[in-house]
């Protein structure tokens, strides 16, 4: 039993140092980027955003982020134990505006510099913030829904969460622009489904068996977009889609005419951009207080252009 | 789970427990060891502290799944109960600005009243625990969200909250070793915990149903009232987790606490609790608990992948169960 006993410990112990191995591989700065998530294909291409820079610049990268945007807790152990790393500088991304606090006041305490990107913080330790404006994004996906609807009947939204930055502002944007700017356009509803395309596919298809009159829904973010056109086609619907952020089944729609366009943010330029703040910071270049990473809306006709292209991930 | 079976296991509690608890203690060591070999930052006090303040919530949800897997139940609600029991706090002491202490009352009410609802469910109307609690956890999820109009719910009006988790009652003492408020409450609540399985008849009778129910119920005994106690406990353990989090995060996060139930259970399988029921302890949940975090803060100050993090957490978890199984096939 001894000798069982050991040799679990030993393989598991050599597992754990193989797998470790290239900790040892560092070069100039180390920065650890604590994102809000990290399966998603969004976060994946700020991930490789924030290797283009590192390698560019001669940096170390690790990027972490929890399973789903609600973990805030998971977050915090997250970016405690990169603290304890001691890098160069943490770029974070923050699941609660308030809930890193103290953790913030460490990395300050220890001049590790702090740059925010997607979500900004409510404190001034984070010397800036790589971001979209999200607000604006989702107006623009209003401006045009409301033009291939033709100005007036009824539109929903399926959205990612209630709690989340990105949630609020992107259903704010487009709901407050719709009100303001199209008074013959109705939001009739406004669901959410995590971010999760099985779910949201049958929020889709309740809100279009509830309002057969419908004529367009807007997704706003990868998944919920996926799940609307799902939702769409298992119905054989004809509404307009209008969705966010891009990846390979997007651009497919895109491509086939199931979705009419899409917004996309930038997720490259933001790891691009967080990993390059955090360098120019070490350096002691000063910084602005926001970097907009911007946002484009894109279709069938403009995806190939070279700028939109640029931007776009599978 | 028959008679025979019973008489056997009933001696053997103690020994097996030690046993595993040996075996699953040097596992977390040998981590320890391994991490400290690999890296001069894991062995740092600031460290060591990461690693318990994100053991404490974990900890303590496990505690309170521990209690209830002991009788052969299982609790899928313990961490939207969890998250339930912050919101609820965040009403009572934001939206109502009552004082401190009833926020936390609350919260440990709110617990033990889902779980007495939980309990009652499983015992009187014979729901399978694993459908009643997976119900519990949907629901509580919902209530969640809608109590809290879906939005955080942030305690800057009650200076002090976030004493709870993150405070520090020893470092006022000790400045060195400034051991989180939130460690000590998981220490507090270990100690409470395994005190009533070990030395209470709420305790015999928590192992008396996992090992044998149907035993118990001929010897006359009324088992719907102790079960329900079961789950009221474990409820009020989770009612603690909520303030807990909910501390440390200077707010009520509705949307938070799916999946937290796997890494409690996780925790609770590690440290060496049967899931069949009738066997297990307090203290090697708080070991099971102690090597997931402790795996997660090493990987990461490692720089591994977090890809390979998750395989490695798998690949531990299988581990640990299997060196029980060699363990008792060898007895």
């Amino acid at each position: 039993m001894f000798n069982r006993r050991t040799l679990i410990g030993a393989i598991s112990a050599l597992a754990l140092l193989s797998a470790s191995a290239p900790a040892f591989a560092q070069d100039n700065y180390d920065i650890a980027l604590i994102s809000k998530g990290f399966q998603h294909q969004f976060w994946q291409a700020v991930k490789a955003g924030a290797d283009k820079a590192a390698a560019e610049f001669g940096a170390t990268v690790t990027f972490e982020g929890p399973e789903t945007e609600s973990q805030v807790d998971r977050q915090m152990d997250m970016l405690a134990a990169a603290l304890s790393r001691k890098p160069d500088a943490i770029g974070f991304a923050a699941l609660d505006s308030q809930a890193a606090t103290p953790l913030l006041q460490q990395a300050k305490d220890a001049a590790i510099p702090v740059i925010a990107f997607d979500s900004g913080v409510d404190s001034d330790i984070p010397l800036t913030t790589a971001t979209t404006d999200n607000v604006a994004a989702a107006a623009l996906a209003a401006d045009k829904m409301a033009e291939l609807i033709g100005g007036e009947g009824k539109v929903a939204v399926v959205a990612h969460d209630q709690t989340s930055r990105t949630g609020i502002d992107r259903v704010d944007g487009f709901v407050n622009r719709i009100k303001e700017a199209y008074p013959k356009i109705e939001v009739v509803s406004v669901q959410y489904g995590g971010g999760d395309q099985l779910q949201s596919t049958e929020i889709a298809k309740s809100i279009l068996l509830a309002n057969p009159d419908l004529k367009g829904i807007f997704g706003a973010n990868e998944g919920s977009a996926i799940g609307v056109v799902n939702g769409k086609t298992e119905l054989n619907s004809t509404i307009v889609v209008i969705g966010f952020d891009s990846g390979a089944a997007q651009k497919g729609f895109i491509e086939s005419g199931a979705m009419a366009g899409a917004i996309t943010q930038n997720p490259v330029g933001i790891g691009y951009e967080t990993v390059k703040a955090a360098i120019s910071a070490l350096k002691g270049e000063t910084l602005p207080p926001i970097i907009d990473t911007g946002f484009y809306y894109y279709d069938k006709a403009t995806m190939g252009n070279p700028e939109i292209a640029a931007v776009l991930y599978d | 789970m028959t008679d025979i079976a019973a008489t056997p296991a009933k001696s053997g509690i103690r020994i097996s427990g030690a046993f595993h608890r040996l075996l699953a203690f040097s596992g977390l060591i040998a981590l320890v060891v391994v991490f400290s070999l690999a890296s001069p930052n894991f062995m740092q006090t600031q460290n060591v502290l990461a690693i318990l303040q994100a053991t404490s919530v974990n900890g303590v949800l496990a505690i309170a799944a521990t209690l209830v897997i002991i009788t052969g139940g299982i609790d899928l609600s313990v961490g939207t109960l969890m998250t339930f029991c912050a919101v609820i706090t965040g009403v009572v002491l934001t939206y109502f600005g009552l004082p401190l202490p009833l926020g936390i009352v609350a919260s440990i009410l709110a617990g033990t009243g889902v779980g007495l609802v939980s309990g009652t469910i499983i015992a009187k109307l014979k729901v399978p625990p694993f459908i009643a609690t997976l119900g519990m956890m949907l629901i509580l999820k919902g209530l969640s969200l809608v109590i809290s109009g879906t939005k955080p719910i942030y305690f800057n009006d009650t200076p002090g909250f976030t004493q709870i988790a993150q405070g520090s009652f020893v470092g006022a003492i000790i400045p060195a070793i400034p051991v989180p408020n939130g460690v000590m409450i998981l220490f507090l609540v270990a100690g409470l915990a395994a005190f009533v399985l070990t030395k209470t008849a709420l305790g015999r009778y928590t192992f008396a149903l996992g090992s044998n129910e149907e035993a118990v119920r001929l010897s006359g005994v009324n088992i719907d009232r102790w079960k329900i106690a079961v789950y009221a406990t474990a409820g009020g353990i989770c009612g603690v987790a909520g303030l807990l989090i909910a501390s440390r995060l200077n707010s009520a996060q509705p949307a938070l606490g799916q999946g937290y139930e796997l890494d409690a259970i996780a925790a609770v399988v590690i440290g060496g609790t049967s899931l069949s029921g009738g066997r297990g302890t307090v203290i090697g949940t708080l070991i099971g608990a102690l090597i997931i975090s402790v795996l997660a803060n090493g990987l990461r100050i490692l720089s591994v992948p977090q890809e390979w993090q998750t395989v490695v957490t798998g690949t531990i978890i299988i581990l640990a169960v299997y060196a029980d199984i060699l363990r008792r096939r060898n007895l």
